[in-house]
């Protein structure tokens, strides 16, 4: 039987301080196993080479439609899943290859804060006890100390002192994001991954959440990679934003470039299918025909090519490679191969 | 830290009820709700009972001042409060607010799906117009009910994932429905309805999908299937809650375009119930704004987009992030909805609102018609009520 390897071929990357967060052809692979012997047989490739990085103290969007590998991105950055190939660089340093000691004293720099407030708190402890645990753990700060800077902690996110003794159950949702805001916060991180932080609340709890989060980037000086499929609120929280489709980076750059011009068929489609609170403004939609086919057997070529308006012949067999069309802003697709390449250099 | 001790015990003690007083408020709510229940599970109610007249003909439902209680052993629960709307034939109306507001209530009751017997129609009317006849849903029994839901009027859910039973195929669970409402069919002739409808909404491979069951499909296929059980026996009106609210953007514009089409197609109306603006300034012509169990603002999709007049229309419409449109900080809406057991005597939006007027301090606002379509509940717009008498 043929053996299947994964292929992890990349040129290594040369740290820039200005980053603090440089990710180069990052791959993460799901193995299928089947049979008695329980054998792997496939791959879903989740996450088939990324490569970007985030600026000190800006944001990075991250959109896609369900599927498409966002989450696996973060918790792979995060080194909550094991990468399968290419390298993630915090600060210059290599997260996957650090020992258990080191990467613990790495995990208070970053954190993350989940999508559903409803099931990422434990129901038995109390809010203090959330927030505080890790605190404590970390000995972010002394002893003595301890509740007081808790208090401060939880009142920076809008809880009161007295919720301290509450249990999850007794909070909104809203409150419970910020419970989940607190205890990433706690830490004193630098990169915070925020994975869909408000499409489970209301409208008018998301721009509350949306506030806090901009208010305690800029006290912070944090970094944030926002996971969303909300257009409109990525738009709103982000200096840059890639699109993603099918584990790869269909196109990246900053939101004035991107939300000014969007290059790639899949981009074109996703913004033109964003429902406009204006009942005057009738657009031509592009409306995708299908669903977004397995990742365990991405299409030849380029991924995309089923789904897309502008397929061509060559698109079938040959994978199209990053471009840059303008600095900083960077498109795959066979369309932009005739375009003068536009290096910022 | 004594200071917090104390905000701690007033805010503790300000829903705290006691086991004696929690007995008390449940035996009492059985008591109501038994009676209801016993009117509700009657046999062979004369029609008569039920049978009543539409005020305007074009209409498919009027809700007339419904009122929807939840009797909960903690107090009663106003979800609905005097709600009083009407969906014209052949349009889309759109009804808009917070989680808990009451919008799915308010299709439930004209389902008669609340959850009894704790969730209980308590007074108004809601009348559906059948063509010939028209029936008042609020006082219709089980039995007579069971032949209008489904065929007349049909329902669409949130979670296309939890609305389809994983245990039968597709093809099953829409033959039950043709089946039930048309019982002289052969199987032959469901069967072909059943993929003549699988086709309708844009499935591809009908056949093969008959014979799937619903892990096999993906969320727009789900919601696909869940649209066709519902259309199958062309109702009147199609209530559809949070159609796309679990779905991606692009699957949301393929559903839309979809109910859209279909609408027209089979012509019947839509009451679209979402907490996206977007979706409803796309489909609706009429639009609807609840707040706390209540109507705040209601008219056609052009009056309320172009001119919103309530405070918390205003607010909603601020705090949702735009394409293109750059604001520095969202609003948000200050404070928090009030408590539904314990509403207050004023203006449900009062505590919240930032452009109160002296006469705020009064009773609840009384409809406010600012064009004759356009109708709002606040004070800021006295004026036009008075040219209105």
């Amino acid at each position: 039987m043929e053996k299947i390897t994964i292929d992890n071929t990349f040129t290594p990357l040369v740290h820039n301080p200005d980053n603090v967060l440089e990710v180069n052809a990052l791959k993460k692979y799901f193995p299928i196993k089947e049979g008695m012997l329980q054998r792997t047989v496939g791959y879903v490739r989740a996450v088939d080479g990324i490569s970007f990085n985030i600026k000190r103290g800006t944001t990075m969007g991250l959109v896609g439609e369900s599927g498409c590998g966002k989450t696996t991105v973060g918790r792979t950055i995060l080194r909550l899943h094991e990468k399968s190939g290419g390298e993630v660089l915090f600060n210059g340093q290599e997260v996957h290859t650090l020992s258990k000691a080191q990467m613990r004293a790495l995990r208070p720099k970053m954190q993350i804060i989940f999508q559903d407030p409803y099931s990422s708190l434990s129901p038995r402890l109390p809010i203090g006890e959330i927030v505080g645990e890790a605190v404590r753990e970390h000995n972010i700060v002394p002893k003595e100390e301890f509740n007081d800077y808790i208090d401060e902690i939880m009142s920076e996110c809008g809880l009161q002192p007295y919720h301290r003794d509450r249990y999850p159950h007794e909070f909104s949702g809203g409150q419970r994001q910020r419970i989940c805001i607190a205890r990433a916060l706690a830490l004193n991180p630098e990169f915070v991954v925020c994975d869909e932080p408000v499409s489970a609340l209301d409208v008018s709890i998301q721009a509350q959440i949306i506030n806090l989060l901009r208010d305690l980037q800029e006290e912070h000086n944090l970094t944030y990679l926002f996971i969303s499929h909300d257009l409109s609120v990525v738009e709103h929280i982000s200096d840059t934003i890639g699109v993603m489709y099918l584990g790869s980076l269909v196109e990246f750059g900053s939101k004035e470039d991107i939300f000014r011009e969007p290059l790639h068929p899949y981009t074109k489609a996703l913004f033109s299918a964003i429902p406009i609170p204006d009942p005057n403004s009738k657009m031509n939609r592009i409306v995708l025909e299908g669903s977004i086919p397995s990742p365990a057997n991405p299409p030849k070529g380029c991924k995309f090519h089923t789904r897309c308006k502008n397929c061509m012949e060559k698109c079938k067999t040959e994978a199209p490679q990053p471009k840059e069309i303008e600095p900083g802003h960077f498109v795959v697709c066979h369309l932009y191969d005739n375009e003068p390449e536009n290096k910022a250099e | 830290m004594s200071e917090n001790k104390e905000t701690k015990k007033s805010a503790r003690s300000a829903n705290y009820l006691s086991a004696k007083e929690s007995r008390r408020i449940s035996r009492q709510n059985r008591k109501i709700t038994s009676a209801m229940e016993k009117k509700y599970r009657r046999k062979n109610v004369p029609e008569s009972e039920y049978l009543t007249q539409m005020h305007d003909p074009r209409n498919v439902v009027e809700f007339d001042d419904l009122h929807s209680y939840f009797f909960t052993d903690t107090g009663t629960v106003k979800a609905v409060d005097g709600v009083t709307y009407e969906v014209p034939q052949g349009m889309t109306v759109g009804v808009v607010g917070e989680s808990g507001c009451g919008k799915s209530v308010t299709s439930l009751s004209l389902m008669q799906l609340l959850q009894r017997p704790q969730g209980q129609i308590v007074s108004g009317s809601i009348r559906l117009n059948l063509g010939d006849k028209a029936y008042d849903v609020a006082k219709m029994p089980m039995r007579a009910m069971e032949q209008i839901r489904g065929n007349q009027v049909s329902m669409i859910f949130q979670e296309p994932m939890t609305s389809l039973n994983p245990v039968f195929r597709i093809g099953a669970q829409v033959d039950e429905v043709i089946k039930l409402h048309n019982p002289t069919w052969s199987k032959g002739q469901v069967k072909q309805r059943t993929i003549e409808m699988l086709e309708m909404v844009g499935i591809a491979n009908s056949e093969g999908v008959y014979r799937m069951y619903p892990h096999e499909l993906s969320g727009g296929m789900r919601q696909r299937v869940m649209i066709s059980i519902a259309l199958a026996c062309n109702p009147r009106l199609i209530i559809a809650d949070e159609p796309t609210t679990a779905l991606d953007v692009t699957i949301q514009a393929q559903i839309l375009d979809l109910l859209r089409g279909l609408k027209d197609k089979i012509n019947s109306s839509i009451m679209l119930i979402t907490h996206d603006l977007g979706v409803i300034a796309e489909m609706a012509d009429y639009v609807v704004v609840m707040y706390a169990g209540r109507i705040v603002e209601k008219g056609t999709a052009q009056e309320i987009f172009s001119n919103p007049s309530h405070p918390y229309t205003i607010g909603l419409m601020a705090s949702k992030p735009v394409i293109n449109r750059r604001v520095d900080r969202l609003y948000s809406i200050p404070g928090k909805v009030p408590n539904p057991i314990d509403m207050p005597d004023y203006c449900y939006f009062r505590d919240r609102c930032e452009q109160c007027v002296e006469r705020c301090q009064g009773k609840y606002p009384p409809e406010i018609h600012l064009t004759d379509t356009h109708v709002v509940s606040c004070y800021r717009y006295w004026d036009f009520h008075k040219e209105d008498k």
